[in-house]
């Protein structure tokens, strides 16, 4: 259970999770938010209607999948560091992750690092594709891994050492 | 030990200066708690409980509960977490209840 | 001599900030004092984004929103600021003893504003009292604020969001934090919190607690154990840690001993953390023109603190005759948010708490 291990449950995911079709047509956001806070960033920094007006501060997002273009910007508004992109059109075998990331070292685009699941576990190797930079007022790096498409959805964050 | 890089923070380089520690000289920044500088130098231990002798560091780091204090240029049960560390000062274990005019009285 | 003055706010964290800002804004003389030699409290140690709306400075980092209240109160022609200035006490006919500059002075202010946040709570287990036992505030002070590392190896004990939170500050810092350790069968902080974590590779063991802590001199490391539904050890469950450092978050308790000091009445509220004084909904305590505003009032969040802070710094100010006209719309608009901020299964504990504090009896000693 989340509020036990802090890890979003199989049921959860699949409930955030874009359908196959959306998935093949291009990057879209993965929003991994599951508990009503009064939070709300999502919703006003997309600029193209990706998440739906909240009616209330502690709603959860609602997403457009259609009108979302995976720009990720939403990943650096995140307080909760919950938001994802993953581009499952990227080839036949790997898909593009996009996940936040806010510790050194920062890894160097073309590098190999350990994907890791959930729970911190290494699961398959990704290749760093892109490193974005949200500037100095946010400080946080968008990282564009490349990754076998069978772990697009397991793999939130990476091992890299020093 | 400290924090050379930061992913979020920058650490402005502090002014360094020397004071000293039980008579030990030791490099500290200025303007820093003087229990930051002892801690980057790896001492933790601030001073002695009053009965049972146990040893004693920091614990809330503002100012409010005097688990730090030390005597610094002869005053007793100074708060070493939020005093400013100025060159020169002589930091000292503080070992009883503090005694202003030395260990044994005037 | 006794100085007398229009408003004193009495520190400079987040509720602070914005009641000297919402009582200069309506035209009040307001004198800050804060007894760091900085101002922003606790916001100048957060590094990560805060949550709310945009109004409350949502995915803003809380040093920044710290330096961007900082600067407008600095530049307010309305707002004298006094840091390393502590206040002693609270004295009869509303003076307060000031230490500045190693001088005592008294003042008379006409209202009050009380923002002093609050203290960390302590754990007792055998050989608590090591040192490299701090509280997660401090850790994070030293870490955030003055750039030392307080160890390498952190156990933290508390999954609420201080621990969970400090223990992702700690991994920025490059410290390893084998275990996050919480007595509650579950985790008290944002679910998003513990996430960013958990990805990281630390483990939370939730009905679990420290059985004891070892060491010569200094902490070598702990015993920690699962507990059962009694908070009684489970026999054959314990487990040893090597640690040099271990954290402990459990809770909050508002600082108010001013307000004891000038009659406020009182209540033991533990949902708010402890003593808290009985209050208006527009934040005037029972003594009036005395307010209080933040984490004092009652733990919450820091986007509460500011709200409070606003509404508290309109109405000293409207108590004084400033800010008549747009008053009510002001009010309403704060109210609004702070009702927003509550109305979630996150705000629960607050509105429970202070539902409580309605029904209660004032303390009497």
């Amino acid at each position: 259970m989340l509020s036990k291990t802090g890890v979003p449950t199989p049921e959860q995911l699949k409930a955030v999770k874009p359908s196959k079709e959306r998935l093949d047509q291009g990057p879209v956001v993965i929003v991994e938010c599951f508990q009503e806070i009064p939070c709300d960033p999502c919703y006003t920094v997309c600029k193209k209607g990706g998440f739906l007006p909240f009616e209330d501060i502690n709603d959860l997002p609602r997403m457009d999948f259609d009108k979302c273009n995976g720009c990720g910007i939403c990943i650096g508004a995140c307080p909760g560091l919950a938001v994802f992109v993953v581009d499952e059109s990227y080839s036949e075998q790997e898909a593009l992750v996009m996940i936040p990331w806010e510790f050194l070292p920062v890894p160097e685009e073309g590098s190999t690092v350990k994907g890791l699941n959930r729970e911190g576990h290494a699961v398959a190797p990704v290749t760093v594709k892109k490193v974005r930079y949200a500037g100095e007022n946010n400080n946080t790096h968008i990282l564009t891994l490349v990754a076998a498409k069978e772990f697009a959805h397991d793999i939130r964050s990476i091992g890299v050492k020093e | 030990m400290r924090i050379l890089k930061h992913p979020i923070l920058t650490f402005a380089k502090g002014k360094k200066v020397t004071f000293l520690f039980n008579g030990t000289e030791i490099e500290g920044c200025e303007g820093e708690p003087i229990a930051a500088a002892l801690h980057a130098a790896g001492i933790k231990i601030l001073s002695y409980s009053r009965f049972h002798k146990r040893p004693r560091g920091f614990w809330c780091a503002i100012g409010n509960c005097s688990s730090c204090n030390m005597r610094v240029n002869g005053v007793p049960n100074v708060r070493t977490c939020v005093e400013p560390l100025r060159a020169g000062m002589v930091v000292e274990t503080q070992r009883n209840k503090g005694i202003i005019g030395g260990e044994f009285g005037e | 001599m006794v100085n007398k003055i229009e408003i004193l706010v009495i520190g400079s964290g987040p509720a602070g900030l914005k009641a000297s800002l919402g009582a200069a804004a309506q035209g009040a003389k307001v004198t800050l004092v804060e007894r760091d030699p900085f101002l922003g409290g606790q916001l100048v140690k957060q590094t990560h984004m805060f949550f709310g709306s945009k109004e409350q400075y949502a995915s803003e980092r809380g040093f920044k929103i710290a330096e961007k209240l900082s600067r407008e109160v600095e530049d307010h022609p309305k707002i004298r600021v006094l840091c390393n200035t502590a206040v002693l006490g609270c004295y009869e006919n509303g003076v307060i003893a000031l230490e500045t500059k190693e001088k005592v002075v008294a003042i008379q202010p006409q209202a009050i504003i009380l923002a002093t946040g609050a203290q960390e709570n302590t754990l007792m287990f055998p050989n608590c009292d090591l040192p490299g036992i701090y509280g997660a505030g401090a850790v994070q002070t030293l870490m955030n604020v003055y750039g030392v590392v307080p160890g390498c190896r952190v156990a933290m004990v508390g999954a609420g969001n201080i621990g969970v939170i400090v223990s992702y500050q700690l991994l920025q810092a490059g410290v390893g934090v084998p275990a996050i350790i919480e007595a509650l069968p579950h985790i008290g902080a944002y679910h998003v919190h513990a996430s960013k974590v958990r990805r990281m590779g630390v483990p939370i063991y939730t009905s679990h607690t420290v059985l004891a802590a070892h060491g010569d001199e200094c902490l070598e490391g702990i015993t920690f154990a699962e507990i059962d539904k009694d908070r009684q050890p489970v026999a054959g469950s314990e487990k040893e840690l090597k640690v040099d450092v271990l954290c402990i978050a459990v809770g909050l308790t508002p600082l108010i001993e001013i307000l004891f000091q000038a009659g406020c009445k009182m209540a033991f509220i533990p949902e708010l953390g402890g003593h808290v004084p009985l209050r208006s909904d527009t934040l005037e305590t029972s003594v009036s023109n005395i307010f209080v505003a933040g984490d004092a009032s009652g733990i919450e969040e820091a986007s509460a603190a500011m709200v409070e802070g606003s509404i508290a710094g309109l109405t000293a100010a409207l108590n004084l005759g400033y800010g008549k006209e747009s008053y009510q719309e002001n009010l309403a608009a704060a109210r609004r948010e702070l009702a927003g901020l509550r109305s979630g299964p996150a705000g629960e504990k607050i509105r429970s708490g202070l539902a409580r504090l309605a029904r209660s009896e004032e303390v009497t000693y």
